[in-house]
């Protein structure tokens, strides 16, 4: 009984602190080995100019991973965060005045009045889903893919096939604009990382997220109000999507269905390739911010050298398999140390 | 009943066992005649339901005879031990609730066609003649999670007869049962027993026991006491025995007698008129004072478990809870922790966090007093130093992670994390379980020291000795229900066995 994990912990030795830190080693060693690898096959990869072509690329995927990382962090996942980024990027656009050739049956608003309703509407789409999962007790894999297409729905009926080009100012400036040089979207991403950071590490509401997700039930034998913590963290999640949707639509121009379907993946394989743990309660926005440069870096370099563009789906999914495997293998060796130590 | 043949249908001879270092059975003689019920009886940890996983093929590695008509055994396996006319019924039931009960009844064993497709027809015809046999009349049609629980008990039963078993053990059938139902279930056995079967029957209820058995016996510390007719013995002899009252040697200090006493002019800090909850407790009503330890004792499955829980808000039951005379409603555990309730449960793993520093494990049920919105990680460490010191924890500091102390170690974090701030309530599970002796007197001086403090503690344990160790007054509860109270009052280990 005395102290046999303190003993194994320290007979571990350098072995053990790697084990016991592999979840953050492992995706910062394949961070590494993209980078050295991209630039030995491409003279062009290993440029300022694109570095920051990557910093942009990756900036609305980050800003949706911000979300996800909260709900994944609580051991929930989220499947409609792309549908809800959709559909909020069009309802800023159909309260949008449009040229007059766009056949969009749309309410013109001032510009901040159809940003509050966009995010009203994503806060809202956020409020089912964390009340179907906390108070009806529903799965959120199966709540989030029922709200995936509810928001899907939402989008179609607003749309109606076509596409809609004009955003309020503000949402244009943030999305596509610069300042000295630097896009704002990448400034809103970078904030929104910081911003989540400093919740996660330095507040209660961070802390309380970390021991919903590490234990449950301990959690709620502490006195914590678990079912507030995961519906505040869907909400979160639906909030983050739809910031993302507002300046995806000015990023890419348009607002139209199915523009973010790709950014599903794209998000969570951020999050879990960055070494969160997908039964929650480890990792985080740092995790976070090195799983998205190694997707962006991914997604980059393979532009840049010459590759069949139609292996490259089939590269980016073995990437995504490697990493879950680390992750549930780092699990497996931490829960393994800890039935040593009991 | 007759003294029939000399031959025991089963026969021990001279069984040990042990598991690791420990000795869990020592020399144990024991048989079993045909056509009767043998009660078995002793402590937890005793060794009868060792031995009952002997005789039914569970534990295979022991040492001794075993004998049945006369020719010596050995089963492998629970199923060649059912192949010999050997079954078990656990306390923890293995039927499957979603399916019907002739699916029950023959699972495993499902009739075939000829085209070797299940005989539905067939399973239904025989399970309903065979359960009619049994004097239970039920719809073979339905499905099994929807009877209630005697039913479903009786149904297990049933499947354990019908693959032929001439030699059934009983492990605690009656502990989830109500009066009626164990009525049934003792009808059921009593037919049994005539048409020749044999039946072992292992509870903590010694008037089930005394009224249903024809003989009864006795173990404690892995060794058998004694056998003996129901007839030639009371309950008060069977509490001698189990617990050794007479032979001095063991066991000084719990099974004397200890003084309670109660401050009957302290204030009431927690109520309760008339709590419910589905089948687990009944009309529970209670009162626990300022500067008091009240005891909860009963046996496993007695409600006393899920009673805590309830005090705690984990799970929503019916009737009044006041405190400090003002009636609340504890629909969720956060609720009952602002109201200055504050529970450690009976399993560590369900209240730590392992791989957590133990700075955190201790601060999570504070944050709100400590910091508004921003952590103040320096004043969490000061406060888990001061618990580390009060409470002897041996670690290196607050930043070790939890999983790295030892059991001891960690059950004592589980009660720091509500000493910070002093609660008005404490509701401690199973407090001193699986703890060496050092351990539990520091639980019994931290306890005492709160109690001081004039905290309301409630402990609820199923093991003797831990209530008669921390509580001024003791309640003890049977199936759901308080049945005695102890106050003001001397009590002993085998008054409290009597009472349950």
């Amino acid at each position: 009984m005395s102290d046999t994990g303190t003993a194994t912990a320290r007979a571990g030795g350098v072995g053990g602190w790697v084990r016991g830190q592999l979840r953050n080693i492992a995706p910062f060693a394949t961070l590494l080995f993209l980078v050295i690898f991209f630039s030995f096959a491409s003279e062009s990869f290993f440029t300022v100019v694109n570095f920051a072509n990557i910093l942009n690329q990756v900036s609305i995927t980050a800003i949706i991973a911000v979300g996800l990382t909260f709900v994944i962090l609580c051991a929930e996942i989220d499947l409609s965060v792309a549908a809800i980024a959709n559909v909020t990027g069009i309802v800023v656009a159909f309260f949008t005045l449009q040229e007059s050739y766009v056949n969009i049956a749309n309410l013109p608003l001032p510009g901040l009045v159809a940003v509050l309703i966009a995010l009203l509407i994503c806060f809202a789409l956020g409020m089912v889903t964390a009340f179907g999962v906390t108070f009806i007790g529903i799965p959120s894999f199966i709540m989030t893919l029922a709200m995936m297409q509810i928001a899907d729905g939402m989008s179609a009926l607003f749309v109606r096939g076509q596409i809609a080009y004009a955003v309020p100012d503000i949402v244009l400036t943030l999305g596509s604009g610069s300042i000295f040089g630097v896009p704002w979207i990448v400034i809103v991403a970078g904030l929104f990382l910081l911003v989540a950071h400093l919740v996660l590490t330095y507040t209660r509401f961070g802390r309380y997220v970390y021991m919903v997700g590490g234990n449950r039930e301990a959690a709620e034998y502490s006195g914590v109000n678990v079912k507030f913590i995961i519906g505040a963290v869907l909400v979160i999640g639906a909030v983050c999507s739809g910031v993302a949707g507002m300046l995806g639509v000015a990023y890419f121009g348009s607002a139209q269905q199915n523009e973010f379907t790709t950014y599903l993946l794209d998000a969570i394989a951020a999050v879990v390739v960055g070494g969160t743990s997908l039964f929650g309660g480890r990792g985080g926005i740092p995790n976070t911010i090195v799983g998205l440069f190694v997707l962006g870096v991914l997604n980059n370099g393979l532009d840049h050298v010459q590759i069949d563009p139609f292996l490259k789906i089939l590269i980016r999914g073995l990437i995504l398999l490697a990493a879950l495997v680390i992750n549930v293998y780092a699990q497996r060796l931490r829960s393994q140390a800890e039935n040593a130590g009991d | 009943m007759t003294e029939s043949s000399d031959t025991p249908l089963l026969e021990m001879i001279d069984i040990s066992k042990s598991f690791g270092g420990v000795q869990a059975l020592r020399g144990v003689d024991f048989s079993l005649r045909a056509g009767e019920i043998h009660g078995l009886v002793g402590e937890n940890g005793a060794g009868k339901s060792t031995l009952m996983k002997i005789i039914a093929g569970v534990h295979h590695d022991f040492q001794g005879t075993m004998k049945l008509d006369g020719k010596p055994v050995r089963f492998r396996s629970a199923r060649d031990a059912l192949d010999a006319g050997v079954g078990m019924v656990h306390q923890e039931l293995s039927i499957v609730p979603d399916l019907t009960v002739a699916e029950n009844v023959f699972l495993g064993t499902q009739p075939k066609t000829r085209l070797g497709t299940i005989d539905w027809r067939r399973m239904v015809r025989e399970s309903r003649e065979h359960l009619a046999g049994l004097g239970i009349h039920v719809d073979p049609t339905t499905i099994i999670g929807e009877l209630p629980i005697g039913l479903q008990q009786l149904i297990e039963l049933a499947r354990v007869l019908f693959s032929g078993a001439r030699i059934i053990i009983l492990d605690e059938p009656t502990s989830a049962l109500s009066p009626p139902e164990v009525e049934l279930l003792f009808t059921t056995l009593r037919r049994l027993r005539d048409s020749g079967r044999s039946m072992v029957f292992i509870s903590h209820f010694l008037d089930d026991i005394l009224s249903i058995s024809d003989t009864v016996t006795i173990f404690r510390n892995g060794q058998k006491v004694i056998t003996s007719p129901v007839a030639e013995i009371d309950k008060r002899q069977v509490i001698e025995q189990m617990i050794g009252i007479g032979h001095r040697e063991l066991e000084e200090s719990y099974t004397g007698e200890i003084t309670l006493d109660t401050q009957f002019d302290a204030p009431v800090i927690m109520e309760t008129r008339g709590l419910s909850h589905e089948r687990t407790f009944q009309d529970v009503s209670m009162q626990v004072r300022a500067g008091e330890v009240l005891g909860i004792y009963g046996f496993m499955g007695c409600g006393q478990i899920e009673l805590a829980r309830a005090l705690f808000g984990k799970i929503r039951a019916q009737g009044v809870l006041t405190l400090d005379g003002k009636p609340i409603k504890l629909t969720r555990t956060s609720i009952a922790r602002q109201e200055g309730i504050a529970y450690v449960p009976e399993s560590r793993r369900s209240m730590l966090f392992h791989h957590e520093p133990l700075y955190k494990n201790m601060s999570i049920s504070i944050l709100e007093r400590i910091s508004r919105m921003l952590l103040k990680p320096s004043s969490e460490r000061e406060i888990a130093r001061g618990h580390i010191d009060n409470l002897r924890i041996r670690t290196p500091g607050p930043d070790q992670l939890l999983g790295n102390l030892s059991g001891g170690n960690q059950q004592k974090v589980a009660l720091a994390k509500w000493l910070t701030h002093a609660p008005k309530v404490l509701i401690l599970s199973e407090p001193t379980r699986g703890m060496d002796v050092g351990a539990k007197e520091d639980v019994v001086r931290i306890v005492r020291g709160l109690r001081d403090k004039g905290i309301a503690v409630i402990v609820v344990s199923t093991e003797p000795e831990t209530v008669l160790s921390l509580a001024d007054r003791i309640l003890v509860m049977k199936k759901g229900e308080i049945v005695r109270e102890f106050a003001g009052d001397t009590v002993s280990k085998d008054r409290l066995l009597e009472a349950a």
